[in-house]
Parts: structure tokens; sequence; C-alpha cells
């Protein structure tokens, strides 16, 4: 494992518990610990509802842990972390606004002028494959070009830190892999660090340097894995064909197939339970 | 493809130029029934305001208590020629007018403001959300007893009463509205790098739009009353006073005359409202039922 994580995303003993409406708390993560070196690209996998979204949040610094350490970038997150870029699960395009203007709200926060911003913007939707539609509002779009619209704008800051919350969910399989392609080519130009969220395994180990295997909620950390696949990767269509990726594959399935089932079965259990009292 | 433009319905605008028999169908459909919709609406007013004139040509109704449309016509008429009891009938509008404008005006800033506020800093909201609360319990009509005292017969009163009135219609809806506030966009425009002012700049307050513009059709009706219900207690000018003196004087036509310009003022004033919001809220896609909302 890469020994320098002094400048990338560290996390130490983190839990986070949430307050239900009821009054009672719900652990949501407990005790995770994950080290991600400056500029590598690591994909978080594991059953719905373990926590995933969660520890994005928790190292965006839009919520605080409850108890451990979150540091990014060698300093612990306290308020929203700087130079961080984040592609939500939801829609998070204001409605109001033009696909341009959308995008071109993080320049502006930042400082820049709204001419160049613009133009930056412009440059941004060109690069995602949306030329032509920057006068149109989010509502006017399709759900894939708006996730497209959401990267654009995240990128558009040139982060530090990319955290991405299934990025690729909406996408039909053909953009889905040219936009993997576009992300991976951009990710080497500027080698932020990349927590990348996905329930697609195929697409985890494509792309990154490291998987992580979260168990069934409240999750921590299962498993680590190295992805020793060479960079460039090239096209990701290709990688997936070759043995060590197929090895890979069958190796982290196993692990993560155990987290699934038992996920379903809690849940099966607490509906038997809830149907039966 | 990139080129193409999206019409806000969705599909691709050539698709609708070519003479599709079912489009055309429909369309006339469409037109068939807006005009059944007007025809029924000019039927309506004709039963209406012949069926009063003959009842009272022909003494059914007391003319003297239920008035006469020809009469209010008359009486219209006459003030429109010699003037009210205060000056010249449009004065008296003009005066109404002012009032509410700069009521409405007054209220609705000062709502958006303290709504914006108040839903941002919820220690304020807790601290003051009492007093609120009860001010807004009163029948603020009183308020309008209060503002005579306090400003005189001109016009502050006047705007005071229809600011109050209107302020606490946006107030609540401005409040509500920043409340409800997508916590994803806020989180988003965050992580971009806005600061407080800029997340209530460009997303609280254009998400809150809809909510205070939704409120501003009431508000703005209420700043008529209030106008008009200032002026009824206490006022040198204005339609509100003239029809108080029509009231003292038992003259029905009078007061339905008084009613009717009022009337015309608020329905065209609602006009330019329903102008305005389709301006501001462009951005949101076609309401699923617009036929039905188009009708009222
Ligand atoms: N603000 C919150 N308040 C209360 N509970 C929450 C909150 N946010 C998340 N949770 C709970 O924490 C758990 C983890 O949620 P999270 O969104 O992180 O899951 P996830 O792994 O991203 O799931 P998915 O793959 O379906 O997106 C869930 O059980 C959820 O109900
Ligand atoms: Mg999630």
């Amino acid at each position: 494992m890469s020994v320098s994580t002094e400048d990338g995303i560290e996390l130490t003993g983190v839990t986070k518990r949430f307050v239900t409406p009821t009054g009672s708390t719900m652990t949501a993560i407990r005790d995770v610990n994950l080290r991600v070196g400056a500029g590598r690209f690591c994909a978080v996998v594991g059953p719905t509802g373990c926590g995933k979204s969660t520890t994005l949040t928790l190292t965006a610094g839009l919520e605080r842990a409850s108890a451990g350490q979150v540091r990014v970038f060698g300093k612990p997150v306290d308020g929203i972390t700087p130079n961080a870029g984040f592609v939500f699960q939801t829609d998070a395009l204001m409605p109001w606004k033009s696909v341009l203007d959308n995008v071109a709200l993080g320049p502006k926060f930042r400082g820049m002028a709204t001419r160049d911003a613009l133009a930056e913007a412009r440059r941004w939707l060109g690069v995602v494959g949306l030329a032509g539609f920057e006068d149109h509002y989010p509502h006017q779009l399709s759900g894939g070009m708006r996730k497209r619209v959401s990267l654009a704008a995240a990128l558009i800051n040139k982060p530090r830190l990319l955290l991405m919350d299934e990025p690729f969910s909406a996408l039909d399989v053909q953009t889905r892999a040219i936009m993997t392609n576009e992300l991976l080519r951009l990710w080497e130009q500027t080698r932020p660090s990349v927590l990348f969220v996905t329930h697609d395994l195929e697409e985890a180990i494509s792309m990154a340097d490291l998987v992580v295997v979260m168990t069934a909620g409240p999750a921590t950390v299962k498993a680590v894995y190295e992805i020793d696949l060479p960079r460039p990767r090239g096209a990701v269509q290709d990688i997936r064909f070759t043995p060590r990726f197929l090895e890979l594959y069958r190796q982290i399935w196993e692990s993560l197939r155990e987290e699934v089932e038992r996920t379903y079965a809690l849940s099966a259990a607490a509906t038997a339970q809830r149907a039966a009292s | 493809m990139s080129d193409a433009p999206i019409t806000p319905r969705g599909g691709p605008a050539q698709a609708f130029e070519v003479e599709d028999p079912l489009a055309v169908a429909a369309r006339r459909r469409v037109r068939n029934y807006k005009r059944t919709v007007r025809a029924g609406q000019i039927g309506t007013f004709i039963v209406i305001v012949a069926g009063w004139q003959l009842l009272t040509h022909f003494k059914i109704l007391d003319p003297f208590f239920a008035g006469s449309p020809w009469g209010i016509v008359l009486r219209l008429a006459d003030w429109a020629v010699h003037g009210t009891a205060y000056g010249s009938l449009w004065l008296q509008i003009w005066v109404t007018m002012e009032e509410a404008l700069l009521g409405f005006a007054a209220g609705v800033i000062s709502g958006v403001v303290m709504g914006v506020l108040l839903g941002e800093i919820p220690l304020l909201a807790d601290i003051l959300g009492p007093y609120i609360k009860m001010v807004n319990a009163l029948p603020r009509i009183v308020l309008g007893s209060i503002f005579v005292i306090w400003l005189g017969l001109g016009l502050p009163s006047k705007v005071m009463l229809a600011a109050v009135l209107v302020f606490f219609v946006v107030f609540f809806n401005a409040f509500q509205g920043v409340r409800s506030v997508d916590r994803n966009l806020v989180a988003n425009a965050r992580i971009l790098g806005a600061s407080r002012l800029q997340v209530v700049w460009h997303v609280v307050v254009p998400s809150a739009t809809t909510w205070i513009i939704a409120s501003l059709h009431v508000a703005l009706g209420f700043s008529i009353i209030g106008a008009i219900v200032g002026e009824f207690l206490g006022a040198q000018k204005g339609l509100g006073l003239v029809i108080a003196t029509a009231q003292n004087n038992f003259d029905t036509n009078g007061v339905f005359g008084a009613m009717l310009i009022i009337g015309l003022i608020a329905v065209s004033a609602e006009g330019l409202m329903s102008i305005a919001e389709r301006r501001l809220l462009a951005w949101r896609p076609p309401a699923a039922s617009e036929t039905s909302q188009a009708g009222l």
C-alpha cells in the first residue's frame, strides 16, 4: 500500500450517529479507518444503505463525525473541506439557473469574473458533451444529461479532492463507458484524490487504484483491495476481459456478496418482525 | 443533435410543423372548448345583469335597496362628468391606488426581508416567533384605527394598514419558503465555494421565490382591502370614502359603482401580476394541470 498518505484522505476511527425523528439515535457508520493517498483513485462499494454517502459527506465536511477524526490534505476537517468537488447522488443543480449558469457557479463563488466564469463553463460543457445546451434549464434535460452537468460543475473548480456518489448510475451503458473514459482521462491530467461510490463492481475495478468494500450497515471498512492494473488504463471496456481483472473481480465480489446477502437477510428479518408485531 | 432545440414540452420542435391530422383535430378541440367557455362567461354576465335590471324595473326587487345596473351606469357617468363630493373620480381612484401600491411595496419588501432573516437565523425566529404570532392573531383591521390616530387622515395611515396586511401574508410564505429549501442545493453551493451570503442570494432566495410569488396574489388583494378600509375609518379622499358616503346617503348604486371600479382595478392588477409571475418563474416546468389553472 502507498505510504505517502500525507496529503490524501485519512479517516481514523470515524463513527457517525444520526438522531432519528423518533428521538433515538442510529449509527450510520462505525469505526471507519481508511487511508487514500494523494492523487489516488479510491472506489467504495458496499450494500445499499450501509453508509457510503455518509462517508462522503463527512469527508466533504458537510457533517461532523460523532467520533474519530477525518483529515484531508493533512488537516483535520473543520467546516467545508476546501478544494473539494462533490457530485451528489441526487440532483443538486439549481433548477432556476440555466445549464451554463449552473456550471459557472463554482468559479463565480471563488471570485472569478462573470465573463471568464461563463467562458470556462462553456468549455466544460463541451468536455461533457453538452455543447449547445447552455441555455436549457435542468428540467429540460434528461437524467443522464443532468448528471453530466453536475460532473462539469464539480470538475470546473479543478478540485484536489473529488467526491463522487454514484455519478454514472443514471447513464445508459454507452454514455457511461464514454464518461468513464473521459473521467479517467481528466483525472490523469490533474490527479486529484478521489472517493468514488458505486454499485457497479466492474466500474470500480476498472477505474480505481483501491477498492474499499464496506460491511452491511452500520458500515465499517471490511477490506481494501489494491488494484494493480497498469495505467493509463485506456478503454475501460477492454480491460474487463484481462485475466487479472477477472481474478480481482472474483475476489472482491466474493467479499461484497456476503455483505449484500447480510443486508438483505437483516432487512427481511426486520420486515418479518414488523409484520409479526 | 446538439443544436436541435428542445421545446419546454420535451419534443423536438419540428415534429409539430408537419400537419398531422391528429394534431389539427386536437387543436380544433381546444379552440372550440375555449370558445364555449367564453360564450358561457358572456352568457352568465348577460343573464345576471338583465335579470337584475328586469327585477328592479318591475319592482320585484326594490331598486332603492338593490340598485340597478342602469342606475349604476348613470351614477358612474355622473361621477365621471361632475366628479364626486371630494373631487374628480379619477383623483379618488388614483389616491386609493397610490395607497394600495405603496402599502403593497412596503409590505412585500419588509415581508421578504424579515422572512429570509428569520428563516436563516433560527435563534431570531425562536425569539420573535411568539410576538409575530400574537400580532398576526389580532384582527388587523383594528390596527387601522390606531394608525389613523397616529398618522392622521392622510395617505400614511392607509399605506401603513395595507402594508401590515400584506406583510404577514408575504412574511409567512417567505419564511416557509426559506425553511423548505432543498438542503442538497445548499450543500452543493457550499462545496462549490459559496459564502453564507452567496448561499442566501443564489440558493435560498430563488427557491423561496416560488412561495413568495404564490403569496403575492393574496397580498395584492389585501393591499386594496387595507387602503379601502383605511379610508373607511377616516380619510379626506379615496374610493373607500366615496363608498362610506354613498352608504350614509343610502345610495346603493353609488356603493355598487365604487365596488365595480375596485373590482376592475383588482382584476387588472391581478393580470399584471400573472405576467410578472410567468417571467420570474420561467424556469419552471409547465404545470401538469395548465388548462384547469388558467380558468381560475
Ligand atoms: N440525515 C440523516 N438522518 C438520519 N439518518 C440518516 C441520515 N443520512 C443517512 N442516514 C441513515 O444512514 C444510513 C446510511 O445512509 P447512506 O446514505 O450513507 O447509505 P448509502 O450507503 O449511501 O446507501 P445507497 O447505496 O443506497 O446510496 C441509512 O440507514 C440512512 O437511513
Ligand atoms: Mg448513497
